[in-house]
């Protein structure tokens, strides 16, 4: 388990990355924080011929709130995401999504860029910033794109970046004071990837969502904006609303078969999730109890 | 504590001032390995040393047709490509047999594969390169064809006729085959409710810390093989590794300082182990070889994959009449060497019901081979499936006559007077302890209060349910395991023990430390019965070459065997010093002691002589003795159990737990073991080795299976797809003792260090069951994961 010979280079700025990628083309690799790269490098499922570090580049740091909006810089550790106060008060669901990702060690040295570029279905991450609305910037020899979140993701560790380009920074709108989030996720061992998880948003007013954004993920190749939510909406939730909402959701589903779970049990606890999300941000508890027999 | 023996009416050898026996005394070796300042063998380096890895075979049953090396052995750092043929020359092939196993037989194994691989990761071919990742690079090179052979895979099938036979030569895919009737089972059961069940076990492995390592020095000029190698029996590897390289023992000496965790993983004679040694030979340099993560899943031995049908009798008033068992297990595609893998499933055999008053037992189980990693002992070999077939029948039986489960194992559990006795599988009882155990448990766990919670719980829809497990465990092992068998693996141990020129002591023993505490126990012991301090015992362990003959350690044997070795060396050390100390003093040895690393007057107290001082008259005046005096300042014992073969422990475990309906996930609330060894010499050993023996059987019970397709690929050989336990999903777990030495040694000792892994899993597929009671679902497969639990319930 040793890594196949590989060179190095430490960007200086992000125009000398954007010079090293275009140089080396997909024979390059971007290092961030290393912990999907270099596990994947010894396993020699990756052998790129250089490594492209911009694990210095300040410009690629930061949580900053401009306007209404929030922007999270690439560089931004998972633990920084847990300790920020901007993120408590601007994007609470990023930090208690990033308290199941990994574990300390990984948290201190993995990125939001990393993990957003890496675009493992089953991460915490992207699902988090499809249900926030978010943006993702991106910088190549062209100059700066903006994608929206739910463009972003293509597949299983595919996404709308090519290999001249550098995830910069997420951009995402500020919490309003009326919305609320629910972040839950079943995984087997605390630090897993999940089975299946949830990140959503909602904004409610008189006991009916006005606004209802779910971010499901485990269950497809990419993280899923349920439209099942759509139902949800602007509509008294019942328990009859709540079910047809959750078979709405089963036949938008496309889970895959792994170790952990069949499809059908994934589109199972999907259903779970939904009934517990709903019966949380709508404080009423009676809503969960849906499939108990 | 609950003492069922009253102590002896004279002071034992143990019951001295300033005794370490039964004190959580720190281990020596912790500074030194907290210090980073361990002997790891993954570690070592020595010059000229050459690193190999084994490219490895990708398919589970295939014929070799061809090797194209050419093109690796040209890259820079490559030192040597070699194949299975060519290293036949060099070391000879092994079949894993034992005599007293009647009709085991198995096929002879290479250290390479030769034209043959037998299951996917078996080694092909070695490179030998100046670095690991210089041969890693050079096996991408090496070219390999092969033709696919049909490979053997699932266990139940491969007895049948149209199932290929994976060694021609053996005739059919039977590795081995036990049956057993006891008292009157037909009877028994015509009389009786029956329930019976399937009993289904995940194939799991160890995962120590460290992966397997060695490093094999052959010099030339001594014509002597020096093998560093993580093992836990020096000895064992010494005599196998001169036997098939054709050197005499003496030839070949073990080395064995740290070892990064084995429990059970590494007692045994890998291939590629056995090929490092080869290389070494061969290329007259040390040779280097470290599995790495994705090889140890695929070669460290996997173990525990079991079906098992049981049957059990119960009458109206909860007596058990009869048990009987029928299990088949897949070894692979060889008995291991050469302890060989028939012990797991005749272990099954001979712990089924042995808690238990129940006279009528039948068995059948049947070993057979199948392309797969190789199969074998790994902690608590057996017990988990005997323990978990036996509580899972009795709970069941309980279940079927509207009986609590706490009830019918007071009725049924072998009484606490009724010692000796013996099982219907024969095993020899000497002193155990079913019932006190029991009743400390109840009390441990408050167990009417939890029933009482676990009511008003299902109210709210929240199902929690408790399960208990009692065992027994085969400890002190005599030479009826092994040696009996024709196997050159001792069962005694050795200890011998010194006094240096200024009053410390050297203590060289034959049993070796994985991390249990084997040097802690040994000065302990030496300390207490010299008395001496312990900062003044210095422990010696795991070198062929400077240690006794024995063991090592293995099958909960450290403490109870080497343990009593060390106690009656250290007490023939005593006699030899009072003597000296007598002439010198102009006493006797009756009135004199030594306490606090001085000699004292018996009566009083009062201090004579410092043992340092003794010490220098010995060896540096020996002109100012008394004439006639020959001081012995070193002495040496050996023990064995001979009485009974193995020393019988018991205990029992609880698990309380809460089962999520709706999504099948299991949370672990707390667990308790109540365990009987013997005379404790340490208790935070005692209980830190009873608790990660529970952490592995949870993980059997939750999360750990070696997962193969039907082409019998493994599909989760790395550390993300293969799930340990870890520390966030894992309960308390409270631990209370019982004590009944075993009168086969003065030490008392019984063995600890499997206890846990015994009992647990069964306990947790008990409190599972237990919670899905309002659901009718009865789940008798481990692990229980999500997915087996949501479809027991329906929901999925
Ligand atoms: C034991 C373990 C458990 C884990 N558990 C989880 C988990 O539960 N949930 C979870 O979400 N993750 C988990 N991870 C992954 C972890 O979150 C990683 O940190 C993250 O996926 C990648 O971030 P990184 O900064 O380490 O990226 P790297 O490993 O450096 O890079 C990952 C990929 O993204 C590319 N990349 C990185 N940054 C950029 C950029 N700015 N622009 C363009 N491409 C870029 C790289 O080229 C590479 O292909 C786990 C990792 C480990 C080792």
């Amino acid at each position: 388990m040793k890594a196949a010979a590989f060179a190095y280079a430490r960007a200086t700025s992000v125009v000398n990355a954007l010079e090293l990628l275009a140089a080396h083309g997909d024979r390059a690799k971007v290092l961030s924080g290393g912990q999907s790269l270099m596990p994947a490098m010894n396993l020699r499922l990756l052998s790129p011929d250089i490594l492209v570090d911009i694990g210095g580049l300040a410009e690629l740091r930061g949580i900053a709130v401009s306007g209404r909006a929030l922007v999270v810089g690439a560089l931004t550790r998972h633990v920084d995401l847990l300790r920020s106060p901007e993120i408590a008060l601007h994007a609470p669901l990023l930090r208690d999504a990033v308290a199941h990702v990994a574990h300390p060690a990984i948290r201190n040295r993995g990125t939001i860029g990393g993990s957003l570029a890496h675009a493992d279905p089953a991460s915490e991450l992207p699902a988090c910033v499809v249900a926030l609305d978010a943006t993702i910037v991106v910088r190549g020899p062209a100059g700066e794109r903006r994608i929206a979140a739910t463009e972003f993701f293509r597949g299983i560790y595919e996404t709308a970046l090519s290999s001249d380009e550098l995830l910069v920074a997420v951009e995402m709108p500020v919490a309003g004071h009326d919305a609320s989030f629910f972040f839950q996720e079943f995984a087997r061992r605390h630090g897993d990837y999940a089975v299946v998880g949830l990140a959503a948003r909602a904004v409610v007013a008189a006991g009916r969502f006005s606004d209802l954004r779910l971010g499901f993920f485990a269950v497809g190749d990419r993280p899923l904006l349920a439209s099942a939510a759509g139902k949800l909406i602007d509509a008294p939730v019942t328990p009859a609303l709540l079910a047809e909402a959750t078979t709405a959701l089963a036949d938008e589903l496309d889970p895959q078969e792994d170790q952990q779970a069949s499809p059908a049990m994934r589109r199972h606890l999907a259903g779970v999730l939904l009934r517990r999300c709903v019966a949380a941000l709508l404080a009423r508890p009676e809503l969960e109890a849906g499939a108990t027999r | 504590m609950t003492v069922t023996r009253a102590p002896a009416e004279a002071l034992s050898v143990l019951d001295r001032p300033n005794s370490y026996i039964g004190k959580t005394v720190p281990r020596p070796n912790l500074d030194r390995l907290l210090q980073g300042r361990g002997q790891y063998v993954s570690d070592l380096e020595l010059p000229r040393m050459a690193h190999v890895v084994f490219l490895r075979s990708p398919h589970a049953h295939a014929r070799i047709v061809a090797i194209d090396a050419d093109a690796a052995r040209r890259m820079s750092g490559v030192i040597a490509i070699v194949t299975g043929r060519e290293l036949e020359a060099v070391i000879t092939p092994w079949v894993g047999v034992l005599s007293h196993l009647k009709g085991l037989k198995s096929a002879p194994q290479h250290a390479i594969a030769v034209d043959r691989v037998c299951w996917q990761g078996e080694a092909v071919a070695a490179i030998v390169a100046t670095s690991r990742a210089a041969a890693e690079d050079a096996m991408e090179h090496v070219s390999v064809g092969y033709e696919e052979l049909e490979a053997v895979t699932d266990m139940r099938t491969a007895l049948d006729p149209a199932t290929p036979v994976i060694h021609a030569s053996l005739g059919d895919n039977l590795a081995f085959e036990r049956t057993l009737d006891a008292g009157d089972v037909d009877q028994a059961l015509s009389e009786s409710e029956v329930v019976e069940a399937d009993f289904v076990f995940g194939r799991h492995t160890g995962v120590t810390l460290e992966p397997r390592a060695v490093v094999a020095d052959w010099n030339a000029a001594e014509a002597r093989l020096t093998i560093y190698q993580g093992t836990q029996a020096p000895h064992m590897v010494q005599n196998i590794a001169a036997l098939h390289l054709g050197l005499r023992e003496a030839q070949v000496r073990v080395i064995c300082k740290d070892v990064g965790g084995s429990f059970g993983i590494k007692v045994h004679i890998y291939a590629d182990e056995m090929a490092t040694y080869a290389l070494s030979k061969l290329l007259r340099r040390p040779v280097k070889f470290v599995a790495d993560r994705v090889e140890s899943f695929n070669t460290d031995i996997h173990a525990r994959d079991h079906r098992c049908r049981g049957r059990i009798g119960v009458g109206p008033d909860g007596t058990i009449t009869a048990f009987e068992i029928d299990d088949l297990t897949g070894i692979g595609p060889y008995s291991m060497y050469p302890r060989t893998s028939a012990i797991e499933a005749n272990q099954v055999v001979n712990l089924v019901g042995g808690p238990y008053a129940t006279a009528n037992y039948r068995a059948r189980a049947r070993v057979v081979f199948q392309n797969k990693n190789v199969m074998c002992q790994y902690r608590a070999v057996g017990h988990p499936i005997a323990c978990s077939v036996t509580e899972g029948l009795v709970d069941l039986a309980a279940a079927k006559i509207g009986m609590d489960p706490v009830e019918i194992r007071r009725r049924n559990l072998i009484a606490d007077d009724a010692y000796p006795c013996a099982s219907p599988s024969g095993m020899k009882f000497e002193q155990l302890s079913h019932h006190a155990s029991l009743t400390k448990l109840l009390q441990m766990m408050d167990y009417d209060a939890l029933r009482a919670e676990q009511m008003a719980l299902r109210a709210s829809n929240i199902h929690r349910g408790i399960g208990i497990a009692s065992f027994i465990e085969v400890t002190n092992p005599s030479a009826a395991f092994y040696g009996v068998g024709g196997a050159r693996i001792s069962s005694q141990d050795g200890v011998a023990v010194r006094l240096d020129a200024q009053g410390s002591v050297i203590c060289q023993t034959s049993i070796t430390e994985q991390g249990q505490g084997s040097e802690s126990l040994t000065a302990q012991i030496v300390g207490s019965v010299l008395g001496v301090s312990m900062e003044r015992v210095r422990v010696i362990l795991g070198d062929t070459d400077n240690t006794p003959y024995g063991g090592g350690t293995w099958a909960s044997r450290g403490a109870g065997i080497g343990g009593e070795a060390a106690l009656q060396a250290a007490k023939a050390l005593r006699e030899n010093v009072l003597k000296v100390a007598a002439a010198i003093l102009q006493s006797t040895p009756a009135e004199l002691d030594i306490v606090n690393d001085s000699i004292v007057n018996a009566a009083d107290g009062a201090p004579r002589i410092e043992l340092n001082e003794l010490a220098r008259t010995v060896y540096f005046r020996p002109d100012t003795l008394p004439p006639g005096i020959q001081p012995e300042l070193m002495a040496t014992r050996h023990f064995v159990p001979r009485q009974y073969p193995f020393a019988f422990t018991n205990g029992i475990q609880a698990a309380w737990l809460e089962v999520d309906t709706e999504t099948g996930f299991v949370t672990l609330l707390k667990h308790w073991v109540v365990e009987d060894c013997g005379t404790i010499i340490n208790p935070q050993l005692v209980d830190e080795q009873i608790r990660g023996g529970v952490v592995q059987g949870l993980g059997a019970a939750l999360f750990e299976k070696c997962i193969y397709d039907e082409r019998g690929q493994l599909t989760n050989a790395n550390m993300a797809d293969y799930l340990v336990p870890m520390s966030a999903e894992m309960p308390d777990i409270e631990i209370g003792h019982v004590v009944s030495p075993t009168q086969e040694s003065e030490l008392g000792a019984k063995g600890a260090g499997e206890a846990g892994t015994a009992g647990a899993a069964a306990a947790v597929a008990n409190a599972v069951n237990d919670a899905l009671r309002p659901f009718g679902a009865i789940i008798t497969e481990i692990p229980l994961t999500p997915q087996v639990i949501l479809t027991a319930l329906g929901r999925i």
